[in-house]
């Protein structure tokens, strides 16, 4: 099944991957299995001569239904056999960090493979914080399973640099190829594309999230969307807003018409409203409809028999959440979507949309509201009105992504009180060290209330005037926590050190612009194989300390990233740590210095 | 010219384009932002005064000065919105604008590239100094200031329409930009080849 887009920025399994299970994998001597009294004393003759090959492969049956990785992990844990036979039946290979281990390791123990999942650069790569060329290349990966998964069925890649090469290498090493999901990649363009349209002939998923392709002159750009069989395809998903080029029309229309399974379709900007209704005229079975962004916008405006097939979408029509809609243009249409569950929207809506959707999408899981301009000092069109109306009306609310320029405490602790079921809860308030709106006090309640009521919490961004009290709230309360993104905030090294002894599920830490030193970074050394990965940049790190953490954790890839002349040789900008099997990565480029 | 200010924007990496303080338009290609990093303003970072209001209206928030900095700077990734949002909304801003003629200029060594509008610039002299400034901070010595400048440890060459790599300067301005595809900065032992063969 499908991950939906929205899982992708959690892991929901956490944990540590296969990397945890390498780690402790030290010594697992002897087969308990030999011995066959159960605890129950199920067995109370000594059992038959079985083979151990033939124990582990009735173990594989059970195994194979194992589905969720952290369990699987555990079972790894057991014993040889029990590692063995897991091993042998993995069916998804999950690598949160593609510099956690080597591709050769990874294929060495992991043999019937058929979906995989590579995630590359930090987060922060989004935000230009990491410069180009750092790394993250698929190629070593796509050799190294071209070679070991002749069966691989799925691949999905975010934040990684591939080529068009590769693809080409995925379209022919793959006969089975079923689902392909790009989600922040570049490196690739049309040509990429066109063979994975051209060749892979049971291509079900199609997907590219915010890509960044590479850019093609007019007589380079392919016309990959006519590379599809002529032939009834398979396709169920197709999203490709995000790339920059036109696609032949006709073509796409035809691939639409012979595609019967196709239930999610992304377009970019080019197909006009009228086209996307005559594609919408084709296919009727959608559940998923979006455009990258949109013209005038009276695009949203109802046209006849379109508005039954907005009752039925699920994802509505402002995935386009790049048109520029009114409040007024929302409310007719939102009224009608009471089965909505993920609404992506700009918030030129303002808080008078909001209300609307609070007061009709009773089922909203996910709410993104993104800003129209995204500077600290523009007007703000959406406010803790908005967000309160929403807790209000959304009480099923499992995940948010709210941007404004003015928050108040109580509309945060109202949201954490009435939205119980929260996971994820980023608030970023745009303008840096802002204060409560309203009593002027920093944030430090609000977030806190979040992280106390919301016991599911995994995932938090946080923003606005915060001070170390902020960060121990939830250093207290956050023990489910697994991301968190910190960003001009805390007073001192108290703040991070917190967070580092009191969040013990941490995974995730990204953290920019705040005064944690080197006493901080070592407050975490217990911490540091536990987690994925520490991102912090222009904080107070020095050479020094960095240099001592890494000496003091082996296992530990600390990356120093010096992509401009500092005039303090001893000064850190940017620290990128993390766990890795592989030791420190053979393709760093020159600004990269390993410690 | 003089003084801290003047001084702190030379040394400031921006994408506005060169000889210019404040860009006519933001150019929409140039920021394929999350492939990009750019110096943040760490003075501005830590200041919790209030603000005063940045002219532009461009809402790209990992640009930098576009005003000068007594305006409060834009910081690098903040607000963090993924550049490919930021460049979609932009989509509709500048369009009707008269489109630059934008190449990239790589330099041997460096780790990001620029990209610069050729209509810019009058001459090869500007042009010139235009990189000397951009990417000032990554060169040791000194850029030709005219072609046969054999002591150069610098060569600025181009891609032309046929692929080929061409030493900047030989034919006439117009015709440079009408067949330039990229620019290159090259170093070492393969510049001094090209730029003593005159």
């Amino acid at each position: 099944m499908r991950e939906e887009r929205s899982d992708m920025s959690e892991d929901e399994d956490g944990g540590g991957g296969v990397e945890q299970k390498e780690r402790w994998g030290s010594s697992h001597g002897g087969g308990c299995c030999g011995s066959a009294k159960s605890r129950g004393g199920v067995w109370t003759d000594p059992p038959p001569p079985f083979s151990d090959q033939v124990l582990e492969n009735v173990l594989e049956n059970v195994l194979q239904f194992l589905v969720c990785r952290r369990d699987r992990n555990a079972a790894s844990l057991v014993c040889r056999s029990w590692y063995r036979a897991e091993a042998q039946s993995r069916g998804e290979l999950f690598i949160g960090n593609c510099y956690a281990v080597s591709p050769r390791r990874a294929t060495d123990r992991f043999h019937r493979v058929r979906s995989v999942v590579l995630k590359g650069k930090p987060r922060f790569a989004d935000f230009s914080l990491v410069p180009l060329g750092w790394g993250a290349h698929f190629s070593p990966w796509a050799s190294a399973m071209a070679a070991a998964y002749p069966w691989l069925e799925r691949i999905c890649l975010k934040r990684m640099s591939i080529a068009d090469d590769d693809l080409s290498l995925l379209a022919f090493s793959f006969p089975f190829f079923k689902d392909l999901t790009l989600i922040c990649c570049d490196g690739f363009g049309t040509p990429g594309l066109a063979v994975i349209a051209e060749k892979c002939r049971h291509l079900r998923v199609l997907d590219l999230i915010e890509a960044y392709l590479e850019e093609e002159e007019e007589d380079e750009v392919v016309d990959w969307i006519s590379k599809f069989p002529q032939t009834t395809t398979s396709l169920e998903t197709l999203g490709f807003d995000c790339v920059d080029s036109a696609v032949n029309f006709e073509a796409l229309e035809a691939l639409v018409a012979r595609s019967p399974a196709l239930r999610q379709l992304r377009v970019n900007h080019h197909v006009t409203v009228d086209q996307l209704f005559r594609l919408m005229v084709r296919a009727p079975q959608l559940t998923h409809l979006g455009t990258g962004s949109f013209g005038p916008p009276a695009a949203l405006a109802p046209q006849g028999d379109v508005m039954e097939h907005e009752a039925d979408l699920v994802s509505a029509f402002a995935a386009s959440s790049f048109a520029e809609i009114t409040a007024d243009e929302l409310k007719p249409v939102i009224h009608h979507c009471h089965n909505l569950q993920k609404f992506w929207v700009l918030d030129t809506v303002r808080d008078e949309g909001l209300q609307a959707v609070a007061a009709t999408c009773k089922d909203l899981r996910e709410l993104r509201v993104f800003p129209l301009n995204a500077t600290e000092d523009s007007e703000g069109f959406v406010s803790d009105v908005g967000l309160a109306a929403i807790s209000e009306g959304c009480r099923r609310l499992r995940s948010i992504l709210y941007f404004c320029q003015q928050m108040t405490n109580k509309a945060v602790i109202t949201m954490s009180k009435n939205c119980q079921e929260l996971v994820v809860f980023r608030l970023c308030i745009m303008g840096r060290h802002l204060p409560d709106h309203h009593t002027k006090e920093p944030m430090d309640e609000g977030f806190g209330a979040i992280v106390m009521n919301c016991k599911k919490l995994t995932r938090l961004a946080v923003s606005g005037l915060l001070t170390d009290k902020a960060f121990g709230y939830i250093g207290k309360y956050g023990k489910s926590i697994r991301t968190l993104s910190v960003a001009f905030a805390g007073d001192s090294d108290v703040g991070l050190r917190y967070v580092l002894e009191g969040c013990p599920k941490l995974q995730k830490l990204e953290i920019r612009d705040s005064p944690f030193g080197d006493p901080a970074l070592l407050s975490g050394i217990h911490q540091y194989y536990n987690m994925r990965f520490l991102w912090m940049n222009s904080c107070k790190l020095s050479i020094r300390g960095c240099k001592d953490v890494a000496q003091r954790l082996p296992r530990l890839v600390v990356e120093v990233i010096r992509d401009r002349p500092e005039a303090d040789e001893e000064t850190v900008e940017k620290l990128y740590m993390y766990r890795s099997l592989a030791g420190p990565r053979n393709d760093a480029p020159p600004f990269v210095k390993i410690l | 010219m003089e003084g801290a200010g003047e001084s702190l924007r030379d040394t400031e990496l921006r994408l506005g384009l060169p000889g210019t303080d404040a860009p006519e338009k933001p150019a929409l290609t140039v920021t394929r932002g999350g492939k990009r990093a750019l110096p943040e303003d760490n003075e501005e970072a830590y200041a919790k005064s209030s603000k005063s209001s940045s002219a532009e209206e461009q809402g790209e928030g990992d640009l930098c000065g576009q005003e000068p900095p007594a305006a409060k700077a834009q910081v690098v990734g903040w607000p963090p919105i993924r550049s490919y949002r930021k460049n979609s909304l932009h989509a509709r801003k500048v369009e009707g604008e008269a489109a630059g003629l934008y190449v990239k200029v790589s330099m041997d060594g460096a780790p990001y590239l620029r990209k610069i509008d050729l209509k810019v610039y009058k001459g090869y002299k500007e042009l010139r100094e235009a990189l000397d400034d951009m990417f000032k901070c990554f060169s040791l010595g000194e850029f030709p200031r005219k072609e046969g400048c054999s002591g150069s440890e610098y060569a600025i060459t181009y891609e032309d329409k046929d692929g080929d790599l061409m030493l900047v300067g030989d034919v006439p301005w117009e015709m440079f930009i009408s067949s330039c595809r990229r620019l290159r900065i090259m170093k070492g032992s393969e510049a001094r080849g090209l730029g003593s063969r005159h």
